[in-house]
């Protein structure tokens, strides 16, 4: 084959990107969840897992027991005084990069429980990338908050820090 | 003295039977088989449990105190929150607690309909149990199962009330909203189905050999400690206890509905397994016999001081909208006094003091939350087990942390 017939094959057979866009690719299709349930929108977070709205369309369906292994926490449900420094200890313990939901109107502002208790918003504690809606929000909604994620990490290739 | 949680393992000094030392391991908060945010500090002979210590308060939501800042309407919403697996249950004992203290009987068919959320709820808690459990011990099908037909619950709450999971549909002085005819279609569907999906899971687990060998024998509850523990639901009945609210001391007209009370004699969590798979079936002979009785009429008190008028109305009368206004503004008023409320959850005796100054927000409300009061019995189940049977001891004790801390 002569060189001349090799380059005009290149054009059927090598995709040329950028470094970026591959590893993009690659962590927003594989974002994989820490298993860390706290309350009611935890239940909807199961549901999300399951045959219905099936996670796994989306390359998360591995819900991680260990934060070693996990790059993004939900954080799915109301966070108590008690729990907070919990929390931030599993968000320490997830390895760079990674990334922060906050399911529901608990974790995001405290919702109906404005008290003594309740952590008013988890972002006083960690860096929240998407902020869901609703109380508990429907598990299509989580859905909707991976996709919005996926698509930043993507956008941002290589720098994950802003 | 609880040492803050990081530390993880640590020596006590006691001398084991076999020989070792004995360990005190942290088990939780953030576990994945602690079903919530359930600490539990652990001391173990080699594998062997020792002693067992409950730590709470990881989902304190301060959601008694929370009442005592809204008006009894709007309490109603909150009540949802503190076991989030079965809302309309917990909607019931608020509601039934705040009538009790009005004085207000509500209509046939709201009562029914009461009885028609309750019963889905019960099913649906159970549901989320079996997966759950299911899942533990290693048989993960069974949580795409379970969830598959709690979907459909989700799908009849959001028909009748518009809201997947905390539906409020149980209010003081009746219901949210008359059911559609579409609900009663989804639901006949639904009752139709549902025997031979509880067949399913029967098969899948009733005989399956492993899960069998993780249950039978495991977490062991006598009577005499069950009562002694205050246990209640499922796990009373788990240890032979006939003893099942809906029979005892009737409320929404139980009394009406032919079911027998789940009752197993095993003591183990194989017999308590075995208790909700029965309570599931019963479920849907309640259900179907709802549906059929299903009367006609209203489905709220009426009472314009308690609760708004129809929206047709507000166009027309002077009447309709001062009571709207009044009512949104300032709420009604409960007559001085305490009451006291216990209804079956899917967990328990799960009852509701309510104590009123004659205002229109609440002195004080309590909860005797069935979760907070089962947990009791983890030491005594756990006893002598080995560390991993942990897992099946917390699976079978149903509890919900929401409704443990509240």
């Amino acid at each position: 084959m002569g060189v001349e017939e090799l380059v005009a094959s290149l054009g059927d057979n090598v995709l040329t990107t950028t470094l970026g866009k591959v590893i993009g690719w690659g962590r927003g299709n594989s974002v994989w969840p820490a298993q860390f349930g706290l309350a009611c929108c935890a239940i909807e977070m199961i549901a999300v897992a399951t045959a219905r709205l099936d996670i796994g369309r989306f390359g998360s369906e591995a819900m991680r027991a260990s934060p070693r292994q996990a790059d993004l926490m939900i954080v799915s449900g109301r966070v108590s005084q008690k729990m907070a420094p919990i929390l931030r200890t599993v968000y320490d313990q997830m390895p760079e990069p990674k990334w922060v939901i906050s399911m529901g109107a608990c974790a995001s502002t405290g919702g109906v429980f404005n008290n003594y208790a309740l952590l008013q918003g988890v972002d006083k504690i960690v860096p929240v990338d998407v902020y869901i809606p609703g109380c508990p929000p429907r598990p299509e909604d989580l859905l909707n908050a991976l996709m919005i994620l996926q698509e930043r990490i993507k956008a941002r290739g290589i720098v994950t820090q802003s | 003295m609880i040492e803050s949680p990081g530390v993880t393992v640590t020596r006590t000094g006691e001398q084991g039977a076999f020989g070792g030392e004995l360990l005190t391991v942290n088990f939780g908060p953030h576990h994945p088989s602690t079903h919530g945010v359930l600490r539990l500090i652990v001391d173990l002979d080699g594998e062997q449990i020792k002693r067992v210590q409950p730590v709470i308060g990881y989902l304190h939501t301060g959601i008694e105190k929370q009442m005592e800042a809204l008006r009894w309407q709007q309490g109603v919403v909150v009540t949802d929150r503190h076991d989030y697996l079965s809302p309309p249950i917990n909607n019931l004992a608020y509601a039934l607690a705040v009538e009790k203290l009005m004085g207000v009987e509500v209509p046939p068919r709201a009562q029914v309909l009461r009885v028609i959320m309750s019963e889905l709820t019960r099913l649906s808690s159970h549901l989320v149990w079996m997966g759950t459990s299911g899942l533990e011990l290693g048989a993960m099908s069974m949580l795409m199962y379970c969830f598959r037909e709690r979907e459909q619950i989700m799908d009849l709450n959001e028909e009748i009330s518009g809201f997947r999971m905390h539906t409020s549909y149980i209010r003081p002085g009746g219901v949210f909203a008359d059911s559609t005819p579409r609900f009663l279609e989804m639901l006949d569907k639904f009752v139709r189905e549902m025997p031979g999906h509880i067949d399913e899971y029967e098969d899948l687990l009733t005989m399956n050999p492993i899960w069998r060998a993780r249950t039978i024998g495991i977490g062991r509850l006598p009577a005499e400690d069950a009562k002694v523990l205050g246990a209640t639901g499922p796990m009373l009945r788990g240890s032979g206890v006939a003893w099942d609210l809906r029979k005892s001391m009737p409320y929404s007209g139980y009394e009406d509905y032919d079911f027998e009370v789940a009752v197993s004699n095993d003591c183990d969590c194989y017999g308590r397994y075995l208790v909700r798979i029965k309570e599931m079936r019963e479920a849907v002979k309640i259900l179907r016999q709802a549906l059929d009785r299903l009367p006609d009429g209203p489905v709220n008190v009426d009472d314009r001081k308690m609760l708004p008028p129809p929206r047709e109305e507000l166009e027309t009368s002077m009447e309709a909208v001062i009571h709207h206004f009044k009512l949104f503004t300032e709420g009604y008023t409960v007559p001085a006094g305490d009451a006291y409320v216990a209804v079956e959850s899917g967990r328990g005796e799960n009852g509701c003091y309510i104590v009123s100054d004659g205002t229109h927000k609440p002195r004080r409300v309590k909860f005797r939350s069935a979760s907070f009061v089962n947990l009791q019995a983890l030491e005594r189940m756990a006893l002598n087990h080995m560390v991993a049977d942990m897992i099946a001891i917390i699976g079978t004790a149903d509890t919900v942390l929401g409704d443990v801390d509240r």
